[in-house]
């Protein structure tokens, strides 16, 4: 495939790849039951997110416990723009479908062209929270990053839950721009409406990851997960190449909390929860850390098994209460076990063949000759040339 | 006034559970350079044993036992079947590890309990005595703030006047060394770990009947407040950890104290860790740079 594209822009194979990837999740919301479509767009939504915690921990190796905090921050400024602009009229009639006196009653929705707007102040807000958070994480490493961002995932929802202006523990409504009127009912439902919205900002923004993850950002960012030494004799700044990484990762997690805002119409702390964080973690780390197609698998694994193991329970014929007890948790634990599983097993992960040729260009540049030993150096061999001490 | 002074008594009082907590994070840390995030949900654990145990023997004080042994057993059981393969080298790995033990912990907590929220009473009166009409301390806070410093004692007991300690010490410092010399470095990692999740355990006894009760995630406030404890003190810091975890839990009280929004605690805590990082990176207490873990 990659042959016969080879003359190609890279630009314009990735958009290529993206308008794929968006036509396939359309015909997919015509083959799933109407009962499945919002978990498909919530696989849509966990994956744009997931997405952009892989290329934080993958590629700039830092760790994110609370990132649905940055979902937090773009969602609700997504609500309060998307409010804002209806109060301030920027309205359509409502979809027909009223008929007789109820149609005239009805209130006007909002129109169209404000998502894409509400969708960018999220991603905007997120963009500065993710600075903030990148120039404090930028001076911390490992365990202490780790805290700090722990504690961001668990204090975000306690302050949305908190002041009144958030809407406190019950969130509020949101005025999204509903299916147009062109589309009619017996087409395309409103939810695989809001399922294709979803799947092109996604699409879009992970054209964009790729683009970034593979271009100069990419190999400035494993250079400074490998080597912050050497990386910045290269004359790579390292700090600034960190704080982008945040930021870059909370852009898509900000989009991500707008869209699954705009899928469900309405927001409130329970979306953003320190659990959404830990399914994020999940979705990037079962996938392999870096990968963005990882992020596919990863984001799928985290949406199916709570739906697979209710059907499960539901086939079981349990009692109600032993049925609710294993609701939640079941997924849970299962989730929890191959986190561990993967992480322990998944050691030797290869690093990308560019990365490799920089390696080995590094040393044949030190003492004069090609590098020695197997064929295809494991990870684990870089590793020890790299840390020395 | 007087107020200010209830709140400080009342800071301290839980400042102490949060020092007991911090202590059990700095020991993990200190045997392994491992940050155990599952420490919350394993101490959940602890209280959820005592809680079943006293159901049945209709009896608190076996109930409190039975957490600690059990604590200390679950510590054993994280350390030698799964923390122990996470390669050293690795800092993310063994966070990730143990982000995922704790899901497995909360999830088989909540399929074998229920999700919904237990009240936990209390042994001993939590009303406060009052001398004169002002609002002293309650026998409970005296109960919490004895059995923390008994605890206090024992581990400094421990660590400066034995032998085991001087082992322990020294797999922690030097483990080259350590073992060239006989000790076995492994098999202390493991006694770090069971003392730690038994304070663990008793920080959760001590805090849960103050109004949290029993859920599968109970201790995760607890943990945020308890790390920043902890980092305050440096994280390598016994002493760190005490004075670090009796002033977060001070200043925590005043702010949801005069603000009256239980809810900024984790909001304050989240601005402390954040400043002392910035400020002070090494913590107040750390002697060396050993930040860079």
């Amino acid at each position: 495939m990659n042959r016969i594209l080879a003359g190609t822009p890279t630009i314009v194979r990735r958009a290529g790849w993206a308008a794929v990837l968006v036509l396939a999740g359309v015909a997919t919301t015509f083959v799933l039951p109407a009962g499945r479509i919002f978990p498909f767009s919530q696989f849509v939504v966990y994956l744009g997110a997931a997405a952009g915690l892989t290329v934080l921990m993958g590629l700039s190796g830092q760790l994110s416990l609370g990132h649905a905090a940055f979902m937090a921050v773009g969602g609700y400024t997504m609500a309060f723009t998307q409010n804002a602009l209806y109060e301030r009229g920027f309205t359509v009639a409502p979809p027909a479908g009223g008929s007789g006196r109820f149609a005239s009653a009805a209130p006007p929705v909002a129109a169209l062209w404000t998502l894409p707007v509400s969708l960018l102040a999220g991603v905007v807000a997120a963009v500065l929270a993710g600075a903030l958070v990148g120039l404090a994480a930028a001076r911390l490493r490992g365990p202490y990053l780790a805290g700090v961002t722990l504690t961001i995932g668990i204090a975000v929802p306690s302050v949305t839950a908190t002041f009144a202006v958030l809407g406190g523990e019950q969130g509020f409504a949101v005025q999204v721009p509903r299916r147009p009127s062109w589309l009619a009912a017996d087409i395309a439902t409103e939810a695989q409406w809001r399922a294709w919205l979803a799947l092109v900002a996604t699409a879009i923004m992970l054209a964009v990851l790729a683009n970034l993850s593979r271009g100069p950002l990419g190999r400035d960012l494993r250079a400074v997960r490998d080597d912050e030494v050497a990386a910045a004799l290269a004359g790579i700044p390292v700090a600034r190449t960190r704080v982008l990484a945040f930021v870059v990762s909370a852009a898509s997690a900000g989009l991500a909390g707008g869209l699954y805002v705009y899928l469900t119409g309405t927001v409130l702390p329970g979306y953003f929860s320190f659990t959404t964080s830990l399914f994020l973690l999940l979705a990037a780390v079962l996938g392999g850390l870096g990968s963005l197609a990882g992020a596919a698998w990863g984001a799928l694994f985290v949406v199916a098994v709570p739906i697979a193991t209710a059907e499960l329970v539901g086939a079981l014929h349990a009692g109600p209460a032993l049925a609710q007890r294993l609701a939640g948790n079941l997924p849970l634990a299962l989730l929890g076990l191959a986190l561990i599983v993967v992480t322990l097993t998944a050691r030797r992960r290869p690093r990308s063949p560019g990365w490799r040729a920089v390696r080995s260009l590094g040393r044949r540049g030190q003492d004069g000759r090609t590098p020695s030993g197997s064929l295809h150096p494991s990870a684990e061999d870089d590793r020890k040339v790299g840390a020395a001490p | 006034m007087q107020r200010f002074g209830y709140l400080t008594v009342d800071g301290l009082a839980s400042g102490a559970v949060y020092a007991t907590f911090a202590l059990s994070l700095v020991l993990i840390w200190r045997a392994g350079r491992i940050v155990n995030f599952a420490q919350g949900a394993i101490a959940v654990a602890s209280a959820y044993l005592a809680w079943s145990v006293t159901a049945h023997t209709h009896s608190y004080w076996l109930g409190f036992v039975a957490a600690l042994a059990g604590g200390a057993l679950l510590g054993v059981v994280v350390e030698r079947g799964v923390m122990r393969f996470v390669p050293a080298d690795r800092p993310m790995d063994a966070v990730i590890v143990a982000v995922g033990v704790m899901l497995v912990v909360q999830g088989v907590l909540g399929m074998l309990y229920g999700a919904d929220h237990r009240p936990v009473p209390a042994p001993l009166p939590t009303g406060v005595w009052r001398v004169g009409g002002v609002a002293t301390v309650s026998p409970y806070q005296l109960f919490v703030v004895g059995a923390v410093a008994v605890l206090v004692a024992a581990l400094a007991l421990l660590f400066t006047r034995t032998r085991l300690g001087l082992r322990l010490r020294a797999a922690a410092f030097a483990p080259e060394v350590a073992r060239l010399l006989g000790v076995r470095v492994a098999r202390m990692t493991t006694v770090a770990w069971a003392l730690a999740s038994a304070a663990g355990a008793l920080a959760a006894m001590l805090v849960l009947p103050s109004g949290l009760g029993l859920t599968p995630t109970a201790m995760d406030g607890v943990f945020i407040t308890a790390f920043t404890a902890a980092v305050i003190g440096g994280l390598d810091s016994a002493v760190g950890a005490v004075v670090g975890g009796l002033a977060v839990g001070v200043v925590v009280n005043y702010v949801t104290g005069y603000a009256g929004n239980p809810n900024l605690a984790n909001l304050a805590v989240l601005a402390l860790l954040v400043i002392v990082l910035l400020v002070r990176p090494g913590g107040l207490f750390s002697g060396v740079a050993v930040r860079r873990a």
